[in-house]
């Protein structure tokens, strides 16, 4: 492990003399929120330029999945209980928050296990945990499943969005619609799956991978690899985070997800529907599946909020201050989008941390570095 | 979303463990880590831990963040000798 300083001291080094910008993507949104509450994102040169990728989970919630979770309070009184994120995300009409507010329970938990406990206690109600995340999350909730049925708690279900990294990724290749240079890939989604589910990148697109940690020393170092890779005209996926990731994942979270979840077509914000991309539960789960557990739900028509480019700043195509809302009607008290809402999602990120010191954000967009 | 974090563990009850982290203790789920025993550090999301750490590996993450908090030479006690409040 090398420290933050050398590691910006070797960026320096492998940018002079750069005649294109280099345009990585943070794929994670805990990337994301890390290069900007370290300060990292600013000292970087102009020339390296940071895209954030489709990686934030409840940014690439649709909007229909807040309709449903809103419906199966307020239609099957349904206690809801959700990681704190989701609760302030807009659905076509309400959020839940604002139907917390007009008596729909909500609960925020900070475990699938403790959303489990709440059933068993409250046996006369129907509790249902909603399901957002990727592969580092989506274990834990295939065990809290195993478990409701082991104890047979039949008013416990789960509201299943849970969503994949690499089929997202190639998504954003295929469409072409933005030059990626290198990808900072998730560290943790690398834990549970191993680093050698991104080698098909480097492999089929000939794009640098590099697998990061989270602090801002892990980040430089994952930058500086990619310039490196660069400069040296390699394509080829490392691992930055050798302290927990490896090119085999973790056998018992992969079994987990094997035993609960199939992998199913679903929808992303910004992206649409990319096959393969999502979990949802296997057929002899489906008593905790509250997808199937209450057909019928009367939902609006999904409704994505006018004007709002979430879905562009998702796919790198847009930064947040290039959004018409950003900053005037949409902002962290009064988000529009997704990415305003999530403290991992770019727009709140850049609406925190980005237009706080003179020429921070300038620097941040790089305008004069062409490309 | 993402987050996790290196905690040690303080014992281990089947599935269930007490771990430790800068003086706070929580319960937390070790069934994706079945040969994790007391001392051991392990990195956990939502309430469970996803990974086994050696203490050195540990170490590394616990002194990014002393860099970060400006103390890069650790005078924070190193969190294997430090005691729980």
């Amino acid at each position: 492990m090398i420290p933050v300083r050398e590691a910006l001291e070797q960026i320096r080094a492998a940018t002079v003399g750069l005649t294109e910008r280099a345009q990585f993507m943070e794929v994670c949104g805990t990337h994301t929120a890390a290069f900007f509450r370290s300060g990292l994102r600013g000292l970087l040169p102009l020339n390296v330029r940071l895209l954030s990728g489709p990686g934030c989970p409840v940014c690439v919630t649709p909007v229909g999945f807040v309709d449903q979770a809103v419906a199966l309070a307020q239609q099957k009184q349904a206690i809801i209980t959700t990681f704190g994120d989701m609760l302030r995300v807009p659905g076509s009409d309400v959020s839940l928050e604002q139907a917390r507010a007009t008596g729909a329970a909500v609960r925020m938990v900070y475990s699938p296990e403790d959303a489990l406990a709440l059933a068993e206690k409250t046996p006369a109600r129907e509790v249902v945990f909603l399901g957002v995340g990727f592969e580092t999350t989506a274990p834990g909730v295939a065990w809290t499943i195993k478990e409701a049925r082991r104890k047979n708690v039949r008013n416990f279900s789960v509201l299943c969005a849970h969503k994949t990294m690499p089929q997202a990724m190639r998504a954003l290749l295929v469409a072409g619609d933005v030059r990626i240079h290198g990808f900072i890939c998730p560290g943790h989604v690398s834990v549970i799956t191993g680093a050698g589910l991104f080698s098909f990148i480097p492999k089929e697109y000939k794009i640098p991978c590099v697998v990061s940690g989270f602090e801002a020393g892990d980040l430089a170092a994952a930058v500086a690899m990619l310039l490196r890779q660069r400069n040296e005209g390699r394509a080829e996926l490392e691992i930055q985070y050798r302290r927990c990731v490896y090119m085999e994942g973790s056998a018992p979270a992969l079994a987990l997800l094997d035993e609960v979840f199939e992998p199913a077509d679903v929808a992303w914000r910004g992206l649409g529907v990319i096959p393969g991309s999502g979990l949802a539960l296997r057929a002899e789960f489906a008593a905790w599946d509250a997808e199937r557990k209450f057909p019928g739900l009367t939902l609006p028509a999904p409704r994505e909020p006018a004007g709002c480019r979430c879905g562009d700043v998702l796919r790198g195509v847009c930064l947040p201050p290039d959004c018409p809302l950003f900053r005037r009607r949409c902002s962290p008290t009064t988000p529009v989008g997704s990415c305003m809402v999530s403290s991992e999602g770019a727009c709140a990120a850049w609406f925190k941390y980005g237009g706080t010191m003179d020429g921070v954000e300038d620097n941040m967009r790089n305008p004069s570095a062409g490309g | 979303m993402c987050l996790a974090i290196p905690a040690r563990i303080v014992e281990v009850d089947g599935a269930v463990a007490l771990v430790e982290l800068d003086g706070i203790r929580r319960k937390i789920n070790v069934a994706m880590v079945p040969d994790a025993v007391a001392g051991d550090y392990v990195l956990v999301h939502a309430g469970f831990a996803i990974e086994k750490w050696t203490a050195a590996q540990a170490e590394e993450t616990y002194a990014l963040l002393r860099e970060m908090q400006g103390n890069p030479d650790g005078v924070t006690p190193a969190p294997e000798t430090r005691r729980g409040a």
